[in-house]
């Protein structure tokens, strides 16, 4: 029971930026990514979740797996389906769509049954966990938040979606010290009650104190440089990410 | 949004179920008691007249009318209309004798084609009247009680003029001149149908009266005629909402739609229209609203092959309020040219014009509109938001907005704004499990939400519903 990555190489207008990424995370763990800028962690996200700008070499060889199930030619909700989830670094708005909306059809195109003031409440629900104000279920989706409350509201979707396997790209970016504890419990919750496998994608130690991985790995140049348990990213907080270029 | 895999196969099924998924279009067998022969002339336009017992005062008007059709030319910026063979349209056509008035009456065949499009629901659901047209002659008509006690007419116009002769002299082409433009004065040659409604004073009607129309005969023009009175201080909401079943070769539709606002009096006037895609939707909607009067239009257009349509406020009195919300959804081959013009003749008036397009498969839609400000118009304010969303590079969009400000003092603001159904958006909700083309009529229904929640709940679904069908058949 993983995700599956296996030798990913995406170019982009002609410039290779991933080179060959393999990496694995099992049901229940935490792995965090960690590199500088540029070093191919975003793209990475939204190459497993299918965004169609990334377009992955067809190598032999190259494969993405969710628990055995190849999903490396299938599109973003079929992997939505399969059990896949990422939370986005920039959520973008949907303006007249609540998040109400758009979750309940999310659900039922998966088969759930799942009445409109059911999820109301459990929406409801997790909004008071996340400290998030009911007034921003109501509003369209992401529309006119702030960068934390959009990220909050990433973390609220994820766990009424509850995958398997979810990918957090840089949920921290924006988030005050409140926030980024909610979030991170949030995130752990999910992880040791859920069995949710976590790759959480980040440029600083400070989310991984509240988030423990079990595993490091370190990106640069498009591969992964480095894996290691969590003293690697203790350690990169001292020396910085110039040792692994 | 071809970059998407599965595309292919979901392409398919668009086209095989792109007539199922019209799923207005049917065609039932109905006897005509009274077809006329193609094309116009003098002589049928007073046959029509005498046919229909009018006084002569309308029967010279049509005439007058339509001497005035025959000299005028198009107007110079409607858009190709070389699909309408004028000498082949039925001018009219009257499916049974009279009115009906209870739903029991109605004969079998036309009830059918009524329970497809909804309206013995509408009568179930408590709606305050019913009026329901088919082809040319109003055969279906409820009020109900407790508004006909409080002197609400709401009649089919044939009855209207039989029945107040004086007050539809009075008002009848005052506010859409006969020569007004060509299609007009077609219209008011050979008119035949609409509504007629007059609110008394202070009486406020709660529930809309609506109406449906229908085109069912092959190359059946409809030409309805409207007229809505609200005296001082009233206040009333009609619904017209229309469907015409499925022919290839093009209907026309040319209606005359025509209100007075007196003082302080409020009207609400709701379209959603939903022709067959052959059809050439040629329109003139016009409302003259006096002091402290309010209109507002309501104006969805989702199919037509051309949609030519921009609903009028003239605001003669001070501070009368005019209001346009208008929705296009042009599809492939569908061109919707729509607006709203707004014209302030007296100090201190307002309007808004919120118009949201969406265009797709190689759909057009025009926002055309015009604000005019004349001299003696102090202190009149206008606001114009105009949203276009195109769905794929193939569509198009235009906006011609027209401004004319013969006034100091006033203000006028104008935003207009064009976006494109973005590959991230899609990405988005189709990362949170939506298949593609659901994402894609969530974001257009989203996109349309601000106007659909001005609209009564059952046609807001309605109108919903029929963006779906669209959408569904959209993809690619």
């Amino acid at each position: 029971m993983a995700l599956e990555v296996k030798g990913i190489k995406v170019k982009i207008e002609g410039k290779e930026v991933l080179r060959g990424v393999s990496l694995e995370v099992k049901a229940g763990e935490v792995v965090a990514l960690m590199g500088k800028n540029g070093s191919g962690k975003s793209t990475l996200a939204y190459c497993l979740m299918g965004h169609p700008k990334y377009i992955v070499s067809k190598d032999r060889g190259t494969a993405i797996r969710l628990d055995g199930l190849d999903i490396t030619q299938k599109t973003p909700d079929e992997r939505a389906k399969a059990g896949l989830f990422l939370a986005l670094q920039y959520p973008v708005s949907i303006p007249g769509v609540s998040v109400r909306e758009a979750l309940l059809a999310s659900l039922r195109s998966r088969g759930e049954k799942i009445s409109a003031l059911e999820l109301k409440k459990r929406i409801e629900m997790e909004a008071e966990e996340l400290s998030m104000s009911e007034e921003l279920l109501k509003r369209s989706l992401n529309e006119g938040f702030s960068g934390g409350e959009k990220k909050k509201m990433e973390i609220l979707q994820m766990r009424i979606l509850a995958p398997k396997y979810a990918i957090l790209d840089e949920t921290d970016s924006g988030l005050d010290i409140d926030a980024l504890k909610i979030v991170a419990e949030g995130a752990s919750y999910m992880a040791s009650k859920k069995k949710t496998g976590i790759l959480v994608i980040t440029h600083y130690q400070r989310l991984l104190s509240y988030l423990k991985p079990d595993r490091v790995l370190i990106m640069n140049l498009g591969k992964i440089a480095k894996e290691g348990g969590v003293e690697l990213a203790t350690e990169l907080e001292r020396t910085g990410y110039k040792q692994y270029e | 949004m071809s970059r998407f895999a599965k595309i292919v196969k979901l392409d398919q099924k668009a086209v095989k179920t792109l007539s199922e998924s019209y799923q207005l279009g049917h065609h039932d067998e109905i006897t005509y008691e009274y077809k006329s022969e193609r094309g116009l002339t003098a002589k049928m336009v007073a046959d029509l007249s005498s046919r229909k017992n009018e006084p002569e005062w309308m029967k010279e008007l049509r005439l007058r009318a339509f001497g005035l059709y025959e000299m005028m030319p198009m107007p110079g910026w409607v858009p190709d209309m070389s699909g309408i063979n004028w000498n082949e349209i039925y001018y009219y056509l009257a499916p049974t004798k009279g009115t009906s008035k209870t739903w029991e009456e109605v004969p079998d065949a036309i009830k059918k084609t009524f329970d497809k499009i909804g309206v013995p629901q509408a009568e179930r659901e408590m709606l305050s009247g019913v009026k329901a047209q088919y082809d040319s002659e109003v055969i279906y008509g409820s009020l109900r009680k407790s508004l006909s006690a409080k002197g609400v007419v709401f009649l089919g116009m044939d009855d209207g003029l039989a029945k107040y002769p004086e007050l539809v002299k009075e008002y009848f082409s005052r506010i859409v001149p006969l020569g007004d433009n060509k299609l007009a004065a077609l219209n008011s040659a050979v008119w035949s149908g609409g509504s007629f409604i007059y609110v008394p004073k202070n009486v406020e009607v709660e529930l809309p009266l609506q109406a449906y129309f229908r085109i069912n005969a092959e190359n059946a023009g409809q030409f309805e005629r409207t007229l809505i009175i609200a005296d001082e201080g009233s206040k009333v909401h009609y619904v017209e909402g229309c469907s015409a079943p499925a022919y290839s070769s093009g209907s026309l539709h040319a209606a005359v739609v025509e209100i007075i606002v007196k003082k302080g009096a409020r009207v609400q006037y709701t379209t959603i229209q939903n022709w067959y895609k052959n059809v050439y939707n040629l329109v003139t909607k016009r409302a003259w609203v006096e002091e402290e009067g309010q209109m507002r239009w309501i104006d969805g257009n989702l199919g037509s092959r051309l949609t030519v349509k921009y609903p009028a406020c003239i605001l003669a009195g001070r501070k009368a309020r005019g209001e346009t919300l208008s929705i296009a959804m042009a599809g492939s081959g569908q061109h919707q040219d729509a607006g709203a013009k707004m014209i302030h003749l007296a100090p201190e008036t307002t309007s808004q014009i919120i118009s949201k397009s969406i265009s797709k498969n190689g759909g057009r839609a025009t926002y055309r509109g015009l604000v005019k400000i004349n001299k003696g118009a102090r202190g009149a304010r206008s606001k114009v938001v105009c949203d276009a969303l195109i769905l794929d590079p193939r569509s198009r969009s235009d906006t011609y907005p027209t401004n004319i400000i013969l006034e100091n003092e006033v203000s006028l603001e104008h935003e207009a704004t064009v976006s494109k159904v973005g590959e991230d958006q899609l990405f988005y909700l189709m990362s949170r499990g939506l298949p593609e083309h659901e994402a894609e009529a969530m974001i257009v229904n989203g996109f349309l939400e601000p106007i659909m929640k001005q609209i009564p709940l059952e046609y807001a679904v309605e109108m919903n519903r029929l963006v779906e069908l669209e959408m569904e058949g959209s993809v690619g």
